[in-house]
């Protein structure tokens, strides 16, 4: 009979392999993620532009032990503003969301400072451009990093061929995939634009400026006023119309102009310009790269003697349309240290490179320091073609939203009912004189004031 | 008086009360009364007009006196700015010039049609009737896409039409006038097959032998459509038309996807600006007001639409 011996290296082992067992579910609880981060994002017009933040999520979700969940809500129809809306009326729904240019200051007071983020961010890449600062700052803190993904900027869009043919203008020499400035990039001013303006026009591709309340409208003649100096607004949200020389000789010089421009810019939406340059029926407009990608991307005619240069330079300087996204964090979200980790994360440089590059150059870090990656300098054909899309130091240019730097709640009323561009139609279209339309302007800009 | 004609006094039954049931109690009393039935009834449709109705429109009541950041009231002063604004003003003519003149395009035409229809043969009218209610099934959010692209400013396929025959490009969406009537002309588009199918409804509802004894009297066609048909059609007309011109009047789709307010805020409704001040400008309370401007003026025109209808129904009765 066998006897059932149980000796002590039988009875450690089965010790061992018992506590190994028991120890395993403990294990697999602490390698799974204990937090969940939503996020709604922008959804990119780049198909491939949601990809990068999905894979940087997702690098940094697995090595912080976070699930980051994204969503990414159109602006078309105004999905994303509405949820904002609707979000901060319920105070409930993503720990972090895309805030388009007006909103962080419209929600400052429900949003986590980012002060911390920011702080750490600057001292190691160098000062945010100044109008990403003007417009996510309140009070003198940070309410929301100033986001990579979305941010667009909105300088000369020409094409190389049309603008050397009819007004002897060659802008790749001018402006050459090169950090320096080209024969006659000094005396690329407001004035040169319009003997351009004018030879295009009567050459049948005239300059497509849109003249609607759409952002494209707005943005590029609020930089054209900043350029003169004209501003409507002053740090107080006060209006400063009447008197203001600067704001009449901005006025003069857009009536002006506005005789060598299409007939219907006055009815463009922001798409309406891109289809101008991409059919040939323009030589220039204002605009990111999109017009360019999308032309290349179904092969259009002309689309490799596209050239992105700076806006022309007028009596103050030279200024640029600045349109940014931002990331925000709701301050009813539960995981606001996982949010401001992540956030910092996607505002590295690495990260902000791979946003840049899979958008094809579409997106602009916030950091001057970072307006030098790869993607800007190999995309074509032509190639360069986005080389002079970021600031550079020879621009001598700065960023500009219209209306700034009136305080944000006053100055986006006027944004966004188009008060420049519906005070130049007045006279242009409407055939009111320069006095009148001046008034009505000073009028809407004092009840913006209000409340 | 008694049956047989007899005046006689019949004695008065005491006042009932409801006799005490051993065993039940005051609490099932009440649940057994008809009218605490229809009440428990009636509780979840008056939980929904509640949560629904009243409660957002009680709180965009409240919301239209905060200040933008919500924190604290500013009276009537969100009102004030607009009384004071000059495009608000005209916004407020545009919505009635857009509201009145599509109601009124949306109603002759749809009566119009209406009429057509009720003449054809049976068989031919169920596909024509099929046909003309196409654009009212079509989301408006998406034929207006169709439209713009048809009104476009730089490719308009109207404006190549009009090319072919020798005239010249009309701004459809660049020129004030021309703007409006683009966004009352889609409009009509979408909304004059309702007309038509509520008409058509009325008119087949209306008793035959009232034209046949018209036409003894001899009364002429347009006699049978002023004397008999139009008093017949008087109440659908009318409710037809209040109807629409509550939903016209809170129109938002078609301008924000046409125009977006534009050329100069010239197309701009009281939803559209609504939106662009509350939600696009960030100041949720102005917004409120602006939307809220457009209550008294609807409630003053149900209020004598309804008393007109309900008149009329009584003389009918």
């Amino acid at each position: 009979m066998a006897r059932d011996v149980v000796s002590r290296r039988t009875l450690l082992k089965a010790s061992a392999a018992g506590s190994a067992a028991a120890a395993l579910p403990l294990v697999n609880v602490h390698g799974q993620p204990r937090t969940t981060l939503r996020c709604g994002f922008w959804d990119h017009w780049v198909p491939a532009g949601n990809g990068a933040l999905r894979e940087l999520c997702a690098e940094w979700g697995s090595r912080e032990r976070v699930d980051v969940q994204l969503d990414f809500i159109t602006s078309a129809g105004k999905q994303n503003e509405l949820t904002i809306a609707a979000q901060a009326q319920s105070r409930s729904g993503h720990d972090i969301l895309s805030f388009p240019t007006w909103f962080p200051s419209a929600y400052a007071d429900q949003l986590v400072p980012v002060d911390d983020v920011m702080g750490r961010l600057i001292a190691k890449y160098g000062p945010v451009t100044s109008a990403a600062e003007y417009l996510a700052k309140r009070d003198g803190r940070w309410v929301a990093v100033p986001a990579v993904s979305g941010t667009q900027m909105k300088p000369s869009l020409g094409r190389i061929d049309l603008l050397k043919q009819h007004a002897g203008i060659d802008v790749r020499e001018m402006w050459p995939a090169e950090d320096r400035a080209g024969p006659g990039a000094a005396t690329w001013n407001w004035d040169a634009f319009l003997v351009a303006a004018e030879k295009c026009h009567a050459a049948g591709v005239p300059f497509g400026l849109p003249m609607s309340n759409f952002s494209d409208s707005v943005d590029w003649v609020g930089c054209l006023f900043e350029s003169f100096g004209a501003r409507m607004l002053d740090e107080d949200g006060k209006p400063t119309v009447r008197n203001n020389p600067k704001l009449l000789a901005a006025v003069e010089y857009m009536v002006k102009l506005m005789k060598f421009v299409p007939s219907d810019v006055w009815a463009w939406d922001d798409a309406a310009n891109n289809r101008a340059i991409q059919g040939g029926r323009s030589a220039l407009i204002f605009n990111p790269p999109s017009a360019w990608a999308v032309a290349r991307r179904d092969n259009m005619a002309g689309h490799d003697q596209q050239w992105t240069f700076p806006m022309p330079s007028g009596p103050e300087g030279r200024f640029v349309p600045y349109l940014p996204y931002f990331w925000g964090i709701w301050n009813f979200s539960r995981n606001q240290t996982a949010a401001k980790n992540l956030l910092e994360f996607l505002s590295e440089r690495e990260s902000a490179d791979k946003q840049t590059s899979t958008s094809a150059g579409y997106d602009i870090p916030p950091f001057l320091s970072m307006n030098d990656f790869n993607v800007w300098k190999t995309e074509g054909p032509p190639v360069g073609v986005v080389y002079n899309y970021p600031l550079k130091p020879h621009h001598n240019a700065k960023t500009a939203v219209a209306f700034a730097p009136a305080p944000p709640e006053i100055a986006v009323q006027a944004y966004n009912q188009g008060l420049n561009t519906g005070l130049i139609a007045r006279i242009a279209q409407g055939g009111q004189t320069i006095d009148q339309a001046l008034a009505w302007a000073e009028r809407e800009l004092r009840a913006f004031a209000r409340g | 008086m008694a049956p047989d004609g007899s005046a006689r006094a019949i004695a008065t039954p005491a006042p009932l009360r409801p006799a005490r049931s051993p065993g039940v109690s005051s609490l099932e009393r009440l649940a057994r009364r008809r009218s605490t039935i229809a009440f428990v009834m009636t509780v979840p449709l008056i939980l929904v007009i509640a949560g629904l109705v009243a409660w957002p429109a009680a709180y965009a009541m409240y919301l239209s006196t905060l200040n933008r950041r919500m924190t604290a009231s500013v009276g009537f002063d969100n009102y004030m700015f607009m009384i004071e604004s000059e495009t608000f003003w005209m916004v407020a003519w545009q919505s009635c010039f857009f509201a009145i003149t599509a109601v009124l395009l949306k109603a002759l035409i749809g009566f119009w049609l209406a009429h057509m229809l009720h003449n054809l043969p049976v068989r031919g009218q169920r596909k024509w009737r099929g046909m003309l209610l196409v654009p009212w099934v079509i989301p408006p959010a998406l034929s207006t896409l169709g439209w713009w692209w048809m009104f476009d400013p730089s490719y308009s396929s109207i404006n190549w039409i009009i090319n072919v025959f020798g005239f010249p490009d009309v701004p459809w969406l660049g020129h004030p006038w021309w703007a409006r009537i683009a966004v009352i002309m889609v409009n009509v588009w979408y909304g004059a097959p309702f007309f038509m199918i509520m008409y058509l409804a009325a008119l087949k509802s209306v008793p035959e032998q009232l034209y046949e004894a018209a036409a003894i009297d001899g009364a002429t066609s347009s006699q049978k459509l002023f004397y008999v048909t139009l008093p017949m059609m008087q109440n659908i007309i009318s409710i037809t038309v209040l109807f629409s011109l509550i939903v016209t009047f809170a129109n938002y789709d078609i301008v924000r996807v046409l125009t977006n307010g534009g050329p100069r805020d010239t197309t701009h409704l009281f939803a559209t600006y609504a939106a662009q001040v509350g939600i696009l400008s960030g100041h949720l309370p102005r917004g409120a007001a602006v939307s809220l401007f457009m209550l008294p003026v609807l409630a003053v025109a149900a209020f004598f639409i309804l008393r007109g209808v309900t008149r009329r129904t009584r003389e009918m009765m």
